[in-house]
């Protein structure tokens, strides 16, 4: 399989009162065609705005790529101009968003919001634009195609809407869907009827698919592989399997730990991951999970870790991977 | 949607009753008449028996209640009584300066839509640069400035310009001729009164526009839009001005209503026969009669445009539904 998309030394930040802030520090990462990669981080850990920077969504003010490159099928997009990003937007990459309450124009039809895109990427009359949007509606599984062009986003329940914003994100045959966080804000149950569609829908279409999202269970069932970010940057990255029976960076353990599991008996207590998330405006030198980390050493003050290699394909960044292995071993 | 149009129509009667007690009592508790006005407002000798003539003639001296009980009957079967100070017809009084106001207001409108919208809409767009200030202190010119004044230098301007250029002074015309009769000269005549009140208009609905467009760009379908690679100018024509609209419909409502009576110092400036002059005369002639009606043409314009305002809200909105 070839390199779809090569996140390479990203870099974006803030601009705030009370500092620059740095929501991405530095992340690479690479996607695969046809492949499903999960960036997994609790909430403020930059695992968003790293997905908008890939779209160069960020709004400045306040917000800057100020370095790094993202190389999707050869082209880097932070150096294409306003005008060639139109065309990878939508077309080459399509996106859904969090809030599906919010993300479609509540002025505007189904069927306008659909096929204004489809006619402005693929320049096709409204009536075949029309056919590809019933085509759709009926693809992600939405009843009575047809009947919904006409009907606004308020007629339409919060899963339904997901589903119109899937359907608009596979309008143009994309290579690449980023998902930002698809789910979090339905029903548990939809929750799962949505994955699977994604799923799916992306394996049949041969569509990448980036999931981001602070749900290991998501991460367990539909990705590949793994990445997981903690305070704008990277600490481990594997393929879920492995993530999942192998961690080796404390903060994935601690993550892991503090998550129900079926397989664990019920009166298993939680294990949630201690103290505060850093502030990214004063971030020093040293690893920025080392406040809340167990396994912490002298050196952890000094040195931000680099991404170690545990197994092949398996990387942590962490001064004490082979402790944190052996933890989990002894625990499971 | 018609029976809730029919139910909003029915709702201008008891909006009408409730003006017609106030407008009514209030009139009558101002001391003296229109015969005391017109006989004794001099300050010379006048002649007791005469006032008290005149004052019959007009039904003044009824009981109060019987006085409001006949304006209400009058207006039930559509008679609204004469002028108690030209004695002429009510209805013939007004149709010549309903017009002529309603075309004001109309025009007015048209200006301040077509300052604000664009305007409003480039200053959210450009927020914080130099462009946006621009507008922002033209707005504000605008709201600082009366439009009266403003009136003023329009024509001072015009006498100006024309007399260099042309060499000949040229002033707008000032006797007035309805639209459908002479278009160019009508609106030759009106254009002037409806730019100077359509600026300071237009600065409350390009500050209200400017407001509810950077809200709206904050809007997660704004984002969703710029992430299926649309044009920039399609998403604000298409996905932010529509929704923005419905805070600035509300203003220029409200200030079309406003337009159709207020507009006194303006028509004095450009020597137009409104109703706004109607209003001041009546009201210091005591014409009880006049000021009573224009009361209620004014509540009925007042009511009929905010129903029209919500008609639009439904229009550019289809999360509103009336029933």
């Amino acid at each position: 399989m070839a390199t779809l998309l090569e996140v390479d030394n990203l870099q974006t930040q803030f601009l705030t009162s009370a500092g620059i802030v740095k929501a991405v520090d530095g992340i690479s990462y690479d996607v695969e065609e046809g492949e499903t990669v999960a960036i997994v981080g609790e909430s403020g850990c930059g695992k968003s705005v790293g997905a908008l920077s890939i779209m160069r969504l960020i709004p400045w003010p306040p917000g800057r790529i100020i370095g790094g490159a993202v190389r999707f099928q050869g082209k880097d997009l932070v150096k294409l101009s306003d005008a060639e990003m139109r065309h990878v937007r939508g077309k080459e990459i399509g996106m859904v968003f969090q809030e599906p309450m919010t993300s479609l124009n509540p002025v505007l039809t189904i069927g306008l919001q659909i096929t204004e895109t489809v006619r402005h990427h693929l320049g096709v009359t409204q009536e075949e634009a029309d056919k590809r949007a019933i085509e759709l509606l009926g693809l992600v599984g939405i009843s009575e195609p047809e009947r919904r062009l006409k009907q606004y986003p308020h007629h339409l329940s919060g899963g339904m809407r997901q589903r119109v914003m899937i359907a608009l994100a596979l309008s143009c045959e994309p290579k690449l869907i980023i998902a930002d966080e698809p789910t979090t804000a339905l029903d548990v149950t939809i929750q799962a009827q949505i994955l699977e569609l994604m799923k799916g829908l992306t394996r049949r279409l041969g569509v990448a698919l980036i999931v981001i999202t602070h749900n290991l269970g998501v991460v367990a069932r539909y990705a590949d592989r793994v990445n997981v970010m903690y305070a704008g940057k990277i600490v481990e990255r594997g393929r879920a399997h492995d993530i999942y029976h192998r961690p080796s960076h404390p903060y994935t353990l601690a993550l892991l730990k503090s998550v129900p599991r079926m397989d664990q008996p019920r009166k298993a207590k939680l294990d949630p991951v201690e103290g505060q998330p850093p502030d990214l405006t004063r971030l020093d030198e040293g690893c920025s999970f080392r406040p809340r980390c167990r396994f912490k050493v002298e050196h952890c003050e000094r040195e931000f870790p680099p991404l170690n290699s545990v197994a092949p394909g398996h990387v942590a960044a962490c001064f004490e991977t082979a402790r944190v292995v052996r933890l989990e071993k002894v625990a499971s | 949607m018609y029976q809730y149009v029919l139910k909003r129509l029915l709702l201008l009667f008891p909006t009408l009753l409730g003006a017609a007690v106030l407008v009514f009592f209030l009139m009558r508790l101002i001391p003296g008449d229109v015969c005391e006005l017109r006989m004794a407002g001099t300050g010379a000798y006048f002649d007791k028996e005469a006032l008290k003539i005149c004052q019959d003639e007009l039904g003044l001296n009824r009981p109060i209640l019987v006085q409001f009980w006949e304006f209400i009957r009058g207006y039930a079967t559509f008679n609204f009584g004469d002028s108690m100070y030209t004695g002429r017809p009510i209805v013939e009084e007004i149709v010549l300066r309903f017009q002529l106001s309603l075309q004001v207001a109309i025009m007015a409108t048209i200006t301040a839509i077509l300052i604000a919208i664009p305007l409003g809409t480039i200053s959210a767009i450009k927020q914080n640069t130099w462009i946006d200030y621009g507008v922002r202190a033209f707005s504000i010119a605008g709201i600082a400035m009366p439009s009266f004044w403003l009136g003023i230098l329009i024509i001072l301007g015009l006498l100006i310009t024309t007399k260099s250029w042309f060499g000949a002074a040229w002033m707008p015309p000032i006797q007035y001729r309805p639209l459908w009769e002479d278009p160019v000269y009508n609106l030759t005549m009106l254009i002037w009164p409806a730019v100077a009140t359509g600026y300071r208009y237009s600065a409350v609905a390009t500050r209200m526009t400017r407001s509810a467009m950077l809200e709206v760009l904050r809007e997660d379908y704004v984002r969703t839009a710029r992430a299926k690679g649309l044009l920039e100018k399609i998403i604000i024509r298409r996905h932010a001005l529509k929704n923005s609209l419905l805070p600035v419909v509300t203003v220029i409502g409200i200030e079309f209503a406003f337009l159709m009576g207020g507009l006194v110092v303006t028509e004095q400036v450009f020597n137009l026969n409104g109703l706004g002059k109607l209003f001041v005369e009546s009201v210091t002639n005591f014409d009880y009669n006049m000021t009573q009606a224009l009361v209620m043409l004014v509540v009925a314009v007042f009511v009929l445009t905010n129903f029209v305002v919500d008609v639009l809200y439904g229009w550019l909105d289809p999360r509103i539904h009336y029933r």
